[in-house]
């Protein structure tokens, strides 16, 4: 049995301990936002926080998370909701399925960098892959959600 | 085209239950009133359900066509909400299942909104019509002292009633014989920024894509297919594979030769995605390769490449090319070569499929929804009305999802374990078993007069025809997969376009802008070639090339209007600053393209840092006609210059003994956020009919961009990606 915190709820699962955490989130737990894009660590569409820092979940058995804080697209904390809100502010998304993972990477951004540069930025979401090319929008939905802190 | 009159007699008012209270106004559209003959449209007369206004005054809005991230849903339903006068924040979007009754409902060739505009505009106004004649009847006052506002009937003395509590007389009604359409001055949403209905879904992760649809006791289901395209099973061995936790059964999946059948292969049934993975993975299979073993892309391309330097068949040919070539003062060849492509959308192929007894449901991330349906009917052996389509949102299309080859796959397994299965596609399985965008060789060959005028123009071609995915065997390019070469909207003399033979050896089928992406290529590298030669200014040469103002003499009802490409190329150009001075290093290269029936232009800003190409800023500009929601045509002119930077720095699929050699995002790239460049958009204003969005912008930028590395390097790259010459 492995116990998980995910989005401040504790999840027991009776599961293999080297599954990757993304499947058991999907297909054990049924939380669908987060996403399977590659399964190899590259795109970025899995990611979740853990301890506030943006993780690969496809690239991390579930057995080595437990007792970390698990936060998903679900779940709830400010800078997630902060971003949320400026993403759809600027009209981010098209297809939206990368945009649960753009979105944890951003908020693990903000969570260790409150003021970030444009090329702190990038360096972060390299992380992540959207092919229908929303970059642009994202980064000034990143740009915008910092102003909005710190105009308080 | 799109008069009233087009709008069907037999449309009715009356409750049929798209739930209980709600007037259900459904009104007929001919599909013979499609806008071009181009389309493969149903030539069917259906009824079409698209309006529901309830009591409440909610109004469900229905939207045919599947959205894989181009807006279609909120553009297609505030059309109808405009010509209603009906309220935005009042509208629920319902998606269609995959039906005929809704018209042609694949979400493919750039058309939804060219071909829908008017007839959803109908819909909206044969809506707001009834509900004028139900006040004005409930008043007792003549309908034309009556006007439709903001979700509410308002009569000249200054009562109002609100469209809701008009449901209960409306019911009763006669739909009108003629409905008058809104003047475009007074549009409320058309023309403007619109919010996506979806936005706060998609950032969410509440929205169900495919791959998110779970059903109550449903198995994952994961398929190792055959290297070798069209490859078949001989055995397996699935003792170990059962061991596995988590792995319930090992089937055997069937080849349905058909253009959207099964490819065949072995599934690995499981509790969950990853033991299905897993066991898949470790699966040893014995496969009769077939015919295709021994493809090899890179002789390949040495091969179809000769056969360009040979005469092939003409498509077209005005004057005398040859006569023309003996007497011209300089000519200069060119041959350009592109590899296959795969669309990888970031949501895989997918699908739930539920078979029981003659019916099957299905939800699935599908561009052809009623494609889906025949195939899967087909496969069950039973009637399309048993089948039911439900399509979830798309995490991106691209054209690899107007394929429902994986939905057969799924509805195969379903049957075969007797419950709910949802088939996963890894990554792998996309890059390696995708229908390819084909791979191509062009040959070009332009003569120049002693001014610097081009008087001839050859261009020659070779590419595996997507026919062949349709009549397997097909080898040379059919006339549409040749329309962007011979439509050349150059003021030339002699031209001539040829096609030469190429077998297919993949699976192969459309990418977002398809044919335009090799064709754009080959025309926009080898005009700025040409103006190079006659030593002109790159855009001055080619607005000379365009020539006066002319529209296109074609039976097409779209046709080019050189005034316009010639005015999206200045636009592109001058906002990019063409002829001002530019940081050291920097250069500007130019692409303007007609595709979709848009006009489209990119101006390509790039410097080279230590041997690596860094794009800056790219300007396009289009002219699409009436622009429905501006943001959106705003989002798919900056996915579009992302899509084709990731196609030129870095977009290559190759086999070797007949299997795909790429595999998953490591090396089959794509651009990510430090490479995205500054992307500015002008959108011509244009009144005229609306016209292709989601891929005319693509076919613009790899030239655009390999035109602005001659001028900043003076290196001419005619093959991509170039990532293979080192510049990324």
């Amino acid at each position: 049995m492995i116990t998980l915190k995910i989005n401040g709820k504790e999840h027991t699962v009776d599961t293999d301990p080297t599954m990757p955490l993304l499947w058991v989130i999907r297909d054990i737990i049924g939380f669908t936002g987060t996403k399977y894009g590659c399964g190899k660590g590259l795109c970025g569409a899995c990611m979740v926080l853990m301890d506030g820092n943006a993780i690969n979940s496809c690239q991390m058995p579930v057995s080595v998370v437990q007792g970390k804080e698990l936060i998903t697209i679900e779940g709830e904390t400010e800078n997630l909701q902060l971003l949320q809100k400026s993403w759809a502010e600027l009209n981010v998304p098209q297809c939206g399925f990368c945009q649960s993972g753009q979105l944890i990477t951003a908020t693990a951004l903000l969570n260790n960098n409150p003021n970030p540069s444009e090329t702190d930025i990038d360096n972060n979401m390299i992380r992540n892959i959207c092919r229908c090319g929303t970059y642009p929008r994202i980064k000034s939905a990143i740009n915008h959600s910092v102003e909005l802190k710190n105009k308080g | 085209m799109g008069s009233i009159k087009n709008i069907s007699r037999r449309g009715f008012i009356k409750g049929i239950g798209l739930a209980s209270g709600g007037l259900v106004i459904a009104s007929s559209t001919s599909l013979l009133s499609s806008f071009t003959t181009t389309d493969i449209e149903v030539l069917e007369f259906n009824p079409n359900l698209f309006v529901q206004l309830n009591s409440d005054g909610s109004l469900i809005l229905v939207a045919s066509r599947s959205e894989m991230g181009q807006g279609i849903r909120t553009s297609l339903t505030s059309v109808i909400a405009d010509e209603m006068e009906a309220n935005w924040d009042k509208v629920i979007i319902k998606q269609a299942t995959g039906d005929t009754k809704y018209g042609n409902q694949n979400t493919d060739g750039s058309r939804s909104i060219r071909t829908l505009y008017q007839k959803m505009r109908q819909m909206g106004a044969t809506v707001k019509s009834v509900l004028i004649t139900a006040a004005a009847k409930s008043w007792n006052v003549p309908e034309s002292e009556c006007k439709a506002e903001n979700h509410f009937i308002l009569h000249s003395s200054g009562k109002k009633i609100a469209f809701g509590d008009l449901v209960e007389i409306a019911k009763g009604l006669e739909v009108p014989k003629k409905v008058k359409l809104k003047s475009p001055k007074d549009f409320k949403y058309i023309g403007k920024t619109l919010p996506s209905k979806d936005v706060e879904n998609l950032s969410n992760g509440s929205a169900i894509f495919g791959l998110d649809k779970r059903l109550p006791n449903m198995k994952f289901a994961a398929i190792k297919r055959c290297p070798v395209a069209l490859g078949a099973v001989k055995s397996f061995d699935k003792t170990e594979i059962l061991k596995i936790n988590g792995v319930i059964d090992v089937i055997e999946v069937p080849s349905i030769i058909r253009p959207f059948g099964s490819l065949g292969g072995v599934a690995v049934i499981a509790t969950n995605t990853w033991a299905a993975f897993k066991g898949r993975d470790a699966l040893k299979v014995e496969w009769d390769y077939g015919k295709n073993k021994s493809y090899n892309s890179e002789n390949f391309m040495n091969n179809i490449t000769e056969n360009i330097h040979k005469t092939g068949h003409v498509e077209k040919s005005i004057g005398s090319v040859d006569d023309a070539f003996k007497k011209t003062n300089k000519a200069i060849e060119a041959t350009y070569q592109l590899p296959h492509l795969a669309h990888t959308p970031m949501e895989v192929p997918n699908a739930v499929a539920y078979a029981k007894g003659d019916t099957c449901e299905i939800w699935a991330p599908i561009q052809a929804p009623q494609a889906a349906r025949r195939e899967v009917a087909k496969l069950l052996n039973t009637d399309q009305a048993n089948v039911t389509i439900n399509v979830t949102f798309l995490g991106g299309g691209f054209g690899r999802k107007s394929k429902p080859d994986y939905i057969v796959e799924a509805a195969a397994v379903s049957k075969a374990i007797n419950g709910p299965v949802q088939v996963v596609w890894s990554r792998e399985d996309d890059i390696q078993h995708s229908y390819y965008h084909t791979v191509s060789a062009q040959y070009m060959k332009g003569g120049l007069d002693k001014n610097g005028n081009v008087n001839s123009w050859l261009h020659r071609f070779a590419l595996p025809t997507i026919g062949s995915t349709f009549k397997p065997g097909s080898n040379l390019p059919q006339p549409w997969e040749a329309k962007s070469a011979t439509d050349l909207p150059y003021d030339i003399p002699n031209m001539q376009v040829e096609t030469c033979k190429a077998d297919a050896h993949v699976r192969i089928g459309w990418l977002r802008s398809v044919i335009n992406i090799p064709h754009s290529f080959a025309i926009n590298s080898f005009a700025d070639e040409l103006a190079h030669e006659a030593g002109m200014d790159a855009l001055e040469f080619r607005l000379n090339l365009i020539g006066d103002d002319r529209i296109q003499q074609t039976k097409d009802k779209y046709k080019y209007d050189t005034a316009k490409l010639k005015n999206v190329l200045k636009t592109a150009a001058k906002n990019a600053g063409w002829g001002k001075k530019l940081p050291k290093g920097h250069a500007i290269g130019l692409a303007v393209h007609y595709s979709f029936y848009s006009h489209v232009a990119a101006a390509v800003e790039v410097s080279i840092i230590d041997g690596k190409v860094k794009v800056h800023h790219v300007h396009m500009a289009i002219d699409c006609g009436t622009t429905i929601n501006k943001d959106t045509v705003i989002a798919q002119m900056q996915g579009s210059v992302i899509f084709g930077m990731s196609l030129a720095f870095y977009g290559k699929i190759t086999a070797k003994d007949g299997a795909i050699e790429q595999s998953n995002f490591h090396d089959y790239q794509m651009i990510r956020m430090p490479n995205a460049p500054e992307i500015h958009v002008d959108i011509i204003k244009s009144n005229n009919k609306p016209t292709g969005v989601g891929e005319p912008g693509v076919p613009v930028i790899a030239p655009a961009l390999v035109n602005a590395i001659f001028k900043a390097t003076g290196k001419r790259y005619r093959s991509l990606p170039l990532s293979d010459h080192g510049l990324v």
